[in-house]
């Protein structure tokens, strides 16, 4: 079915669900990480680390499924890591997170050297698109169960944070250590828990990568998603619901470029390969302004206080 | 006692034919080998890793046939980027594994790194990958070897034209030089050599190694309705998984993904590195001169084409083997005038013609008409 110009708008709506999800889950860790007030800088590294373990695992078991699980954890681990070493007198989170994102995919490098050639089990995917009769949009409408499971992720992030105590000790710790210590709140505790947390919902965007789209396991897998998602959580405010919106506006800016080409715009196409990071620079800048700060910003993060 | 006698036994082998033509080499200079040393070591230099079903592991899949000589020793080291580093790994196989000669595989491997190394070392080859080496302005232990596998890419175009039944290809490509732009366009002509009205949708990411973005690029393009889909990046795994899962044929590249896409991969564009390494570790063995410059496409064996998948018809067959057959026997000339770009301008004339060896085609920066796509960034 011919569908011209059309295919523009279904490519950004498949692609703000296929390349937006790992955003998705990168950022809400992120959020909820800084919501805790850390900054963790290494979830590019976590976000590699979760895509190799998750390949490799899938590989070996033949359960992709337990790839994703193995992902999380191995991810939970880097985040563990991170927050602990952070928990140290005059250590700090940015400079961690440096190491830990370098460390991370320095050892999915190192581990990950044999599962390049091989071909793992694939997540499947859902078809939402049957009620339609147009293959194309079918396609688009083909996503994988874990763009679902982070949206209710998101959901219940949000409702958690505002509405639960364990919601509101994060949120005290993040917004002032001293006061959540007057409380007699186990600061490391809670940010120590809160950065492994992420770490898990980092792992699991990598494992996304490698084990549904693009599928495959190599070292230029990751285009930055994980450090992207530093400036995604302040684009969404610190809050999940944002990220959402968020991570499926980025997907749908990633996917133009290419679907201009493919009606036949074929002059610019750096220009346009390059929109989602115009459009963070730019949302970064208007909402810049020396004489406030960012709603939602967590006032105990480094780079707020 | 032992060395001695080795010594006098490779002097009787290689004999009175190599002593006859030592006063005629004009080749390369040899290094001075210790008779007593009886393997050919050959050091490979990759920029990847080797087993990315691309590039590299074409690369290594042609040392690992010299390896299995029992006369050479053949080692690799991947993944080395195109910096300092590279300098450090080739003087260390040098110094620390003795190789004689060396093949760095990636193209910017070249200008500053071989060059600076090579003085350095006179007695050992440099062989590179490429199109780079200039004779008299660069060292003397230096040359270089490179395959057309634009013809390899010709006759895929046949198979896919032939298979498609939209009468529209995909092109998933990387960055608009002349090397990518020539199997661009000798797809196209393929294609249209037996369906004239085939069109080949062209998509460039803008570098050699962007999965998320092949693999939108490749979705796209489905989306448009071509039906058969090749590339020219680093490693075609996306493009080749992804089309398959998209229900549609594709053709390959680099080496065989047959296994990758078992239900649509029709055939590819592959390197036939083996054949080089053999010839050069033979040429060292037999301390023949070594040329600097080797050049060469279906016919001297330096690409190849992956069998046809059992579905591709035996009238497609017939006219891939026709084309690879005129490639074999060296009477294809695919540049042949008159052709126009695809904005309408008369690139070669009439009656003009350009050979597979001709330098006017390594400057190539237009696309051939039928292709959708720009060259401008």
């Amino acid at each position: 079915m011919d569908v011209g110009w059309w295919g523009v708008l279904i490519a950004v709506l498949g692609g703000a669900i296929r390349i937006g999800t790992p955003f998705l889950f990168v950022s809400l860790g992120e959020c909820l990480t800084e919501k805790s007030g850390r900054i963790n800088l290494g979830l590019e590294g976590t976000l590699v680390m979760g895509a190799m373990t998750g390949y490799a695992v899938s590989l070996h078991s033949g359960s992709p499924w337990l790839g994703v699980l193995c992902a999380g954890l191995a991810g939970m681990t880097l985040g563990a890591l991170h927050s602990w070493l952070c928990s140290f007198k005059r250590v700090n989170d940015i400079a961690v997170g440096i190491a830990m994102m370098l460390f991370g995919t320095g050892l999915a490098f190192f581990l990950g050297k044999p599962y390049i050639q091989p071909s793992a089990p694939r997540l499947p995917s859902i078809d939402l698109g049957a009620w339609s009769d147009i293959p194309q949009l079918q396609a688009a409408l083909q996503i994988n169960a874990l763009f679902l499971i982070g949206i209710v992720v998101a959901v219940v992030l949000a409702w958690m944070l505002k509405h639960t105590a364990w919601g509101l000790k994060v949120r005290v710790v993040g917004e002032s250590a001293d006061a959540a210590r007057a409380l007699g709140l186990p600061v490391h505790r809670i940010r120590i828990l809160s950065t492994a947390q992420g770490g898990f919902l980092a792992g699991i965007g990598g494992s996304y990568l490698s084990l549904y789209y693009p599928f495959n396991w190599s070292e230029g897998l990751s285009s930055g998603q994980g450090l992207m998602a530093v400036a995604l959580v302040i684009f969404a405010r610190w809050h999940p619901i944002g990220c959402l919106w968020v991570s499926l506006l980025w997907g749908g800016a990633a996917a133009l470029g290419p679907s201009l080409q493919s009606v036949g715009i074929t002059g610019g196409y750096y220009i346009f390969n390059a929109i989602p990071y115009i459009m963070t620079l730019a949302v970064m800048i208007i909402t810049c302004s020396p004489k406030r700060t960012l709603v939602g910003v967590p006032h105990d993060l480094t780079v707020s206080r | 006692m032992s060395t001695s006698n080795k010594l006098t036994r490779r002097q009787l082998l290689t004999g009175t034919a190599a002593a006859g033509a030592l006063g005629l080499w004009g080749g390369l200079p040899w290094p001075d080998r210790a008779w007593g040393a009886d393997k050919v070591k050959m050091g490979f230099i990759f920029v990847g890793p080797r087993d990315d079903y691309g590039y590299n592991q074409a690369h290594f899949e042609g040392k690992s046939a010299v390896a299995k000589l029992d006369w050479v020793k053949a080692f690799d080291e991947e993944k080395v980027p195109e910096t300092i580093e590279v300098q450090k790994t080739m003087e260390s196989m040098v110094k620390l594994d003795g190789a004689q000669v060396l093949f760095p595989t990636s193209f910017g491997y070249f200008d500053p790194h071989i060059l600076k190394v090579a003085p350095q070392f006179p007695n050992i080859q440099f062989l590179h990958c490429g199109g780079l080496y200039q004779e008299g302005k660069h060292p003397q232990n230096v040359g270089s070897y490179f395959g057309y596998i634009d013809e390899s890419q010709y006759v895929a175009g046949i198979v896919a034209g032939g298979m498609s039944k939209s009468g529209k290809l995909g092109f998933v490509a990387a960055k608009p030089i002349p090397q990518v732009l020539r199997n661009i366009n000798n797809y196209t002509l393929g294609a249209r050599s037996i369906k004239p009205n085939t069109t080949v949708n062209v998509i460039f990411t803008g570098d050699w190694s962007l999965p998320v973005r092949e693999a939108e690029a490749t979705n796209s393009l489905v989306d448009q309705g071509i039906d058969v889909i090749t590339c020219h990046v680093d490693s075609p795994k996306v493009v080749i998984t992804t089309a398959e899962k998209r229900g549609i044929y594709c053709t390959g590249y680099h080496c065989n993904q047959s296994k990758l896409a078992p239900k649509g991969y029709l055939t590819g564009a592959e390197w036939n590195w083996a054949k080089v390494y053999m010839d050069y570790a033979e040429l060292i063995r037999n301390r023949q001169p070594i040329p600097h410059l080797v050049r060469g496409g279906l016919k001297q064996g330096l690409v190849k084409v992956s069998e046809y998948h059992q579905i591709v018809p035996g009238a497609v067959r017939n006219q891939a083997e026709a084309a690879k057959a005129k490639f074999m026997s060296g009477s294809m000339v695919v540049y042949k005038g008159p052709i126009k770009d695809n904005t309408g301008r008369v690139v070669i004339a009439a009656g003009k013609e350009h050979v597979q060896t001709d330098i006017w085609l390594e400057s190539m920066d237009w696309l051939v008409e039928g292709v959708v796509g720009s060259t401008k960034s």
